[in-house]
């Protein structure tokens, strides 16, 4: 006997033989997620089996094709006035899936994604399935978002799979596959996607006479030691505790908050799930959280933008063989992202050497990913035979997008530009990886300058997520749709911006460096710089990040932004000397910091102090001073690029910056910072910076008229993007 | 080719091969399938080819991998190359690749096909070494065994010489004559001295020494840079020597026959890694896409002989019809391309071309002919570059077809002498 039963428009349920399966299929959206009106119409359904006596156990299951659940609807999140509004809703959470732990067996059926709320829920079923498609993972990335699981995630995850491996996956965020799952024991089987519905209906039936009883877990020894006694977990709470501090170095209070919760759900006398309720509703007010939930708005957001402001349109062209020239480090680099991505890639140097170096880089990236089994050994060969070594223009005439990533020099860049423009097709898009020539000075040299633009790519390339896409005012706008589309296909998030010296990324980027070089100069410690910035949030100071991206480079885009902007970014004389006295940083293994042979940092290297101006005599400015001078020169050249019109919003300013030069995530990046701090006061502080640094901190005539004006970048409530 | 109903023209694009490798050298590490994948993706890349326009793989290798036997296929499921892309592998021993063009060919010619690639590897550095009969069968016993004792009973019936492994046979399964022994007995069968057999030995090292010189040989490969670390990188073939004299060739001992031998180290071609690959397409192909192809397919033939009698005379069979089905005669030949599996052979498949006897059984009325020197094997050949059996045939269709190109000629010819007594040849020609 079947009948079927619509609820409301997400959920539908089906009777069959006794058995209910709800299916889960938000109407005209790409994934499931639990709105407010999906949470309402799943308690319904689960209050409606447990009131029919016809109905003897259910499964829940999706009606997307890769996607099971994504987790709760984080625009619910922005209606969250007080701590109170977001512990209130985790509370509804508890009450709903505990309807669900406590009632008729339930059977989870995943397929694809599941996340979050979704994972929570299948923590409060009585059996669950997950099928083996690639799309399928599991995981609690609420920490990513600054939050924790608020729908006791943090308490039926350990109870079902262990401390050690709850803890591994709560506090890092990271999803799990279908396999490691069944390892886990964070579900009972794997099955082929096209038997899931039916594996599902089976167990309910099994589950509902009673043929069937989930077996407890086995432990294994490591957790009989650890995980199941008291003092076993002191010490892995302890261990936790100490690597949480020493990746987020205190400045993250998400996974502190998270070991609370799970600890308080082993504790005798505290509840666990008013724990996490309450933790859920502080971090949810916290700025934290809240820039970072901003942050995932704004990339949203940014997905949908093609960076042209045409209407139709246009089509992106195919992009299937990628022409690189230059096999060197930033070369190989964008292989390494273009053949997971599908791409056939020709790469030219100009001689065997540098193409066997190239080819071995790419080998390198291809090697991580089989070792953690992120690939099979024929997808590693495939990726590898994809891309190939050339010392001549063959293979570039079917290219469909060349990359020149060649020394910075414009003639050298004008040399390449017209070799490739007489091999390839001429549909062919050419884009330049350069970090700091303008575009339009390099297209000048193009017999086709509306297909040739800049895509900056971020060392390393396999590792950083920023692309920032140069255009020029000739573009044909289907070049920069292709160029859009083709940099989200290799996994990046692409920012477009308009051509002007260094861009975003490297203009922001110079004057923080130089108030950094100032300070070296006055006379202030290489790690007292460091560690104020790294204490603000940035993944490195920025004298370990000027040795680690080259002094030779770093100097080169300060000069070019210098002559472009003059007094304001006058360069400083630290690193001037420090380069001539030959030291490269890392890649020369002598730089501000000592290396090892094998490359790896060590400590300051004091012998760079006798290069400086003061000598081995040092002073000190206070951190909070430190941070003021190299962080407020980025705010506000980041006003001035949208002043300028590089930045065509504030929103591309904030994720350039997190993304592209690790300005730090839980702050938003440079606008969100801003209004969080004020107009006015950010203009006040900057004023009186002036006045010590003269030339240096004008504040930007936008951000001064906003500071009258009492405006923001973003609004105060609601979506910010 | 049938030589019946339309046939369409089959233009051989272009080749390309990697190096020639000394087997156990800069290859060692490289299975037959990995370089095969290397030269079709760089075939592929040189010539600017959209996987989509490809129809189908078809390739030769002589020792197969038993894990992988179709190796056609494994070359053919590569990224440059959609998963619906046909293909098939096929087994000529030394003119393994002859046959996949052939193959090929036939398939355009007969318009089933536009777009084919064919070539051939083959690495002798990684040959299967096989378990004995004995310890098969007690493997095939235990895998039945149903239980332990089962299992044991089927182990305890191994002898300690089951365990000896077997190395792929280098003799001709029903003679059990090694191939240096049927060239050691072609030399006498045709009054082949040995001071004639270096002299073409050494003749073809100077030639393929002058092709890669002056570049010519060169042109047909690509670098291939050895994984893991990419720091050897195979530019050139390894075999070849500029340097040997007839003095040093003289002194090597005869391998085959200690006392009254002449085929030696120096006269026989050696081990050899490598990949050869060739582009065919319908001449409408050929010219929609824009190619301009080096060369034409005119006709082909192939033929065998009694193994227990000249091994490697087969050629001598199919060249005369090859000839006879392009309608032209030894004299219409700009160039000659033989495989130089022995200097033996080669001067045994030349006196066989001037033989009456020769011709008849090949069923024609008179012999070939004396072949020119002068257009045969101008770059030299197998015995100097180097011979993985499955790459051979490409290797000699691309360089017969450059260099007809080069020096503008009309028709080519190419022969290649095969293990079972088997033979082939094909003739080319240029627009």
């Amino acid at each position: 006997m079947t009948t079927s039963v619509p609820t409301q428009h997400a959920l539908t349920m089906q009777v069959e033989n006794g058995i209910a399966v709800l299916t889960f299929d938000a109407p005209g959206a790409p994934v499931n997620v639990f709105t407010v009106p999906a949470q309402a119409e799943l308690r319904e359904a689960f209050s409606a089996i447990q009131r029919d006596p016809t109905i003897r156990a259910a499964v829940i299951i999706s009606g997307k094709r890769d996607n099971f659940i994504a987790g709760a609807d984080i625009e619910a999140f922005l209606d969250f006035r007080t701590a109170e509004d977001a512990e209130r809703s985790s509370r509804d959470g508890h009450a709903a899936f505990d309807a669900v732990a406590n009632g008729k067996p339930v059977v989870c059926a995943i397929n694809g994604g599941c996340l979050g709320g979704g994972t929570e829920l299948a923590l409060a079923c009585h059996w669950r399935i997950a099928t083996d498609a690639p799309k399928t993972s599991i995981g609690l990335p609420e920490v990513q978002l600054g939050l924790i699981p608020g729908a006791g995630g943090t308490q039926r995850l350990p109870a079902l799979v262990g401390l050690q491996a709850a803890l591994d996956m709560i506090l890092t965020g990271k999803n799990v596959r279908a396999k490691k799952a069944l390892q886990l024991g964070l579900v009972d089987e794997m099955v082929h996607p096209s038997i899931l519905r039916r594996v599902a209906v089976q167990r309910a039936v099994e589950l509902a006479n009673g043929s069937r009883r989930r077996e407890p877990r086995k432990h294994g020894a490591g957790e009989l030691l650890l995980d199941e006694n008291p003092i076993g977990r002191a010490i892995v709470f302890r261990k936790a505790k100490e690597g949480v501090l020493a990746k987020t170095k205190g400045l993250f209070p998400a996974p502190l908050a998270a070991l609370d919760a799970v600890a308080a759900g082993y504790s005798s006398d505290g509840d666990g799930y008013q724990t996490e309720a309450r933790l859920f509703g502080e971090l949810a007010m916290t700025p934290e959280s809240q820039e970072l939930v901003f942050l995932f708005f704004a990339t949203t957001a940014l997905k949908r933008d093609m960076g042209v402001e045409v209407t139709p349109l246009p089509k992106p062209l195919a992009i299937s063989k990628l022409g690189i020239l230059g096999a060197g480090f930033m070369g190989a680099g964008i292989a390494s992202v273009a053949s997971p991505a599908g791409s056939i890639v020709r790469m030219k140097d100009a001689d065997t050497a540098r193409v066997a170096k190239g080819l071995a880089a790419v080998r390198e990236v291809m090697r991580d990913k089989l070792v953690r089994k992120q690939i099979t050994r024929t997808q590693f060969d495939d990726l590898l035979l994809a891309v190939s070594g050339t010392t001549d223009y063959t293979g570039f005439g079917n290219a469909d997008l060349v990359i020149e990533a060649v020394f910075e020099d414009l003639q050298v860049k004008h040399q390449v530009l017209r070799e490739i423009e007489s091999v390839v097709p001429s549909r062919a898009i050419i884009a330049s990886n350069t970090s700091t020539i303008p575009i339009g000075r390099i297209a000048s040299a193009s017999a086709r300058p509306e297909r040739v633009l800049g895509m900056h790519f971020f060392s390393p390339v396999h590792k950083m997520p920023l692309l920032e896409l140069i255009t020029h005012e000739g573009n044909d706008p289907q070049v920069v749709v292709s160029a859009v589309t083709y940099g989200r296909k290799l996994g990046k998030t692409v920012i477009v911006v308009r051509d002007g010296p260094g861009f975003f990324a490297n203009r922001v980027l110079s004057p923080y460096v130089n108030a950094a070089g100032l300070l070296l100069d006055e006379g202030v410690a290489i790690d007292a710089i460091d560690d104020a910035l790294v204490k603000f949030g940035f993944p490195v100071g920025p004298i370990t990040l000027v040795d680690e991206v080259g002094l030779d480079v770093a100097t080169k885009a300060g000069a070019i932004v210098a002559e472009a902007f003059g007094a304001r970014m006058a360069p400083n004389e630290s690193l001037q000397r420090v380069i001539k006295a030959g030291r490269l940083g890392r890649k020369g293994k002598r730089g501000f910091y000592m290396y090892d042979d094998a490359g790896k940092k060590g400590g300051v290297d004091s012998s760079v102090y006798d290069l400086l101006p003061t000598g081995q005599r040092r002073t000190t400015v206070a951190a909070a001073r430190i941070v003021q001078r190299c962080a407020y020169a980025m705010l506000n050249e980041s006003v001035l690029c949208l002043e300028d019109g590089i930045l065509r919003t504030a929103r591309d300013g904030d994720i350039g910056a997190v993304f592209g030069i690790g300005f730090p995530a839980f702050r938003g990046g440079p606008f969100r910072y801003i209004d969080r701090v004020g107009a006015a006061a950010v203009v006040s502080t900057l004023d009186e910076l002036e006045r010590e640094f003269p030339g240096r901190y004008e504040a930007a005539a936008s951000l001064r008229e906003m500071a009258e004006q009492g405006e923001r970048f973003y609004p105060a409530t609601g979506k910010p993007v | 080719m049938p030589s019946s109903g339309t046939l369409r023209r089959v233009a051989i694009v272009t080749g390309v091969r990697t190096p020639f490798s000394k087997a156990g050298t800069l290859f060692k590490s490289l299975s037959a399938i990995e370089l095969g994948r290397l030269c079709v993706a760089e075939l592929m890349q040189r010539t600017n080819l959209n996987g989509t326009d490809v129809d189908a793989i078809v390739f030769g290798t002589v020792v197969q991998n038993v894990q992988a036997p179709n190796i056609a296929r494994e070359v053919s499921l590569m990224p440059l190359l959609p998963k619906g892309v046909d293909a098939w592998s096929v087994s000529r021993a030394c003119a393994s690749a002859n046959q996949a063009i052939a193959d090929a060919a036939d398939q355009i010619a007969l318009g089933h096909m536009d777009c084919v690639i064919a070539g051939g590897a083959e690495s002798l550095s990684n040959v299967p070494i096989l378990h004995s009969r004995g310890f098969t069968d007690v493997l095939m016993a235990a895998n039945k065994a149903k239980n332990i004792s089962q299992k044991i009973s089927a182990f305890s019936r191994m002898r300690p010489k089951d365990l000896v492994p077997v190395a792929p046979a280098i003799s001709e399964p029903t003679t059990g004559e090694t191939m240096g022994q049927s060239a050691e007995k072609m030399a006498k069968l045709n009054a082949i001295s040995r001071e004639e057999q270096d002299e073409f030995a050494l003749r073809s090292h100077r030639l393929a020494a002058a092709g890669l010189r002056d570049g010519r040989l060169s042109a047909e490969m690509f670098p291939v840079y050895v994984p893991p670390k990419y720091e050897k990188i195979a530019t050139t073939d390894n075999g070849v020597r500029d340097d040997s004299t007839l003095e040093q060739l003289a002194a090597l001992k005869p391998v085959f026959d200690k006392r009254y031998g002449s085929v030696t180290a120096g006269n026989a071609s050696p081990l050899t890694d490598g990949a050869g690959a060739v582009l065919l397409m319908s001449e409408d192909k050929a010219n929609a896409l824009g190619y301009k192809p080096v060369a034409y397919i005119r006709s082909y033939a192939s033929a065998a002989l009694d193994p227990g009698e000249q091994l490697l005379q087969a050629p001598v069979l199919a060249a005369p019809k090859a000839l006879a089905r392009a309608g032209l005669t030894l004299r219409d030949l700009d160039l000659i391309e033989m495989h130089e599996a022995f200097a033996s052979q080669v001067l045994s498949n030349l006196r066989g071309f001037e033989s009456q006897a020769w011709a008849e059984r090949a069923g024609v009325s008179k012999p070939l002919g004396e072949v020119d020197r002068a257009k045969l094997n101008v770059m030299g050949g197998s015995l100097s570059i180097g011979h993985p059996f499955g790459a051979t045939g490409a290797r000699v269709t691309t360089t017969l077809s450059n260099e007809l190109a080069r020096r503008g000629g009309q028709f080519g010819m190419l022969t290649v002498c095969a293990a079972g007594g088997l033979g082939f040849a094909m003739v080319i020609e240029r627009v």
